[in-house]
């Protein structure tokens, strides 16, 4: 028995939320008495893969094919279950990110095994095999028992940061049968947003909503986000009225996201809106309006016309990071 | 060109969360029931969409009960052609996910929607599910689909962008924001839905790999820390020192 960990990269670098999912799986390893095997799809030096230890992988498989470099959810399936049975995997973990999104479902209905996607907490083997996730959009948790043998669980990101320890893996290439026919899906080219930080990864998150009043104010708020180290997003109305891209709206018809930080300027606070920021750890409102909904779900809060407090914050934020 | 669109019942987005029988149920009193917004604003519209540019028949598939078919006349009245509602109840993907393979097995469709997730479990994996029980090409998060004969040209989400993808049909996309502009049913979409075939269809046998032991409401929060604006460093030094977070 082992626990298999699928191990995402982005041009040869593992991801953040796959550092995350490493970690996680080696303490459900520990949990079962048993070690970790991380997966990694797709060309990546020995170096960012024998760091994997650091996370608590025991091992590391190594499918280094360059025709991985991209996830194509039918061959990866067939690549991970295959190491699933080499590595007698009980559990397979994948980060809830978009590759775990696109790969986990189909892995799980490949093994025939119960699926957790999102979730918020290691197993509880007390009583079955139960993990926690976000349910209603973050509104509530439901405690899911996976029943199967073999169980698959998504670990939503940002949930146990990672921790660099001291250890080491033992890197092992591995090489499954792959046909150029198997690759269905064909990517013809990949765009990327500059610069940003990717949202579903962001630490600290600085947020707009109509209280901004237009596109061409998003400056004061891009002066805090860049202050701060953020990724910038918005509100549901600011992306229906074009003001800022689609894939910043945050939300519970947009992302879900849990930063450590989140820091809203002129949002209102509807529900749809808190129930894709509620997992965030420290909520901070900037809203002129004290009968904002916002404040309800705030740690700390401002009431005071964001023109005027956000260059200020910008400034004091600028002084605290120059110190 | 045959298209099967997945839908779902889930609580409108406004409905109050919370459970009854000991925290094992949601608590329907009182709540609204809506199409789920991803399977109806994206997945369903972008196939009446490809209906009207390249003709095709819309069929829609739910499991459920009797409860969903409110839903799935609405479903058609904003323009589905023909509906199947599996007559079963569980909130298992790996479950429902057997039940649609089993019908679009026999139906043979060119391209099967779901949306990227419900509002209600955010299981997101239904598709892939289906995808892999009917050995199909599967793409997931996708904010724009075009067709050219019956090569699909797909965007997909990924960390920080798009991958932009190319596959040959029958595939299955899970959808999202962008696919699509929302629609509301008109008056003769409704009339005409009253008389469009809505199949009530037994189950076929598959297993339930997960269950819901229970439900929690998260931590009320503490209540609000208010800060003076004129004293924003305060703020930054409790965001340092208490909450720790800068």
């Amino acid at each position: 028995m082992s626990i298999l960990i699928f191990a995402d990269q982005a041009h040869g670098k593992i991801k953040k939320a796959a550092l995350e999912a490493v970690q996680y799986g080696s303490k459900v390893a520990a949990q079962l008495g048993t070690t970790a095997t991380a997966l990694v799809l797709g060309p990546a030096d020995n170096a960012e893969l024998a760091a994997l230890g650091n996370y608590g992988a025991a091992k590391v498989l190594h499918v280094a094919d360059a025709r991985l470099q991209e996830v194509e959810s039918t061959v990866y399936t067939k690549i991970i279950a295959e190491a699933a049975d080499k590595e007698g995997a009980a559990v397979i973990v994948f980060p809830h990110n978009f590759d775990g999104k696109a790969v986990a479902p189909r892995v799980a209905a490949r093994l025939k095994a119960g699926l957790v996607a999102g979730a918020v907490s290691y197993p509880d083997t007390a009583n079955g095999f139960v993990v926690k996730k976000t349910v209603f959009s973050g509104k509530a948790f439901a405690n899911i028992n996976i029943t199967s043998d073999r169980k698959v669980i998504s670990l939503t990101p940002n949930t146990f940061p990672a921790v660099a320890g001291s250890g080491t893996a033992a890197v092992e290439t591995f090489a499954p049968a792959i046909n150029d026919a198997d690759f269905k899906v064909k990517v013809i080219r990949t765009e990327t947003v500059s610069g940003d930080i990717p949202l579903t990864e962001a630490e600290i998150i600085v947020s707009g909503g109509r209280g901004l009043k237009g596109p061409e104010n998003w400056g004061i708020l891009e002066d805090l986000a860049k202050a701060l180290g953020a990724a910038t997003a918005s509100s549901r109305p600011v992306a229906d009225a074009g003001w800022r891209p689609h894939h910043e709206h945050v939300g519970q018809t947009g992302l879900t996201v849990r930063p450590n930080l989140y820091v809203a300027i002129g949002i209102s606070g509807a529900i749809q809106h808190l129930a894709g920021v509620n997992g965030s750890k420290v909520i901070v409102v900037i809203n002129k309006d004290p009968e904002a909904p916002f404040f309800k779900a705030a740690d700390y809060g401002i009431v005071g016309d964001a023109f005027e407090v956000v260059p200020k914050l910008t400034a004091a934020v600028k002084e605290f990071k120059g110190r | 060109m045959k298209i099967l669109v997945c839908i779902s019942k889930t609580p409108d987005t406004t409905a109050k969360i919370a459970f009854t029988d000991n925290n094992t149920k949601f608590n329907e009193a009182g709540v609204q029931f809506i199409i789920n917004p991803y399977d109806e604003w994206y997945a369903l519209v972008r196939a009446l969409e490809l209906k009207e540019t390249v003709g095709a028949d819309v069929h829609l598939i739910t499991v459920g009960g009797a409860d969903c078919d409110a839903i799935i006349r609405k479903a058609l009245a904003l323009g589905g052609d023909e509906a199947f509602r599996i007559n079963a109840d569980s909130a298992d993907s790996y479950y429902i996910a057997a039940q649609i393979a089993a019908h679009a097995k026999e139906k043979q469709y060119d391209i099967i929607f779901t949306g990227k997730e419900t509002i209600d479990y955010n299981g997101s994996g239904i598709g892939g599910m289906v995808a892999e029980l009917l050995d199909l090409p599967y793409v997931s998060i996708a904010a724009k689909f075009e067709l050219n004969g019956t090569v699909a040209t797909i965007n997909r989400e990924i960390e920080g962008g798009e991958e932009i993808c190319e596959v040959s049909l029958p595939v299955v996309v899970s959808c999202q924001k962008g696919m699509a502009e929302a629609r509301i049913p008109n008056m003769r979409g409704i009339m005409a839905a009253r008389t469009k075939p809505l199949a009530v269809v037994e189950p076929v046998a598959a297993d339930t790999l997960t269950s819901v032991a229970s439900f929690e409401l998260p931590p009320a929060k503490a209540g609000v820390k208010l800060i003076n604006p004129d004293d924003v460093a305060e703020l930054v030094k409790l965001l340092h020192e208490e909450a720790k977070v800068i």
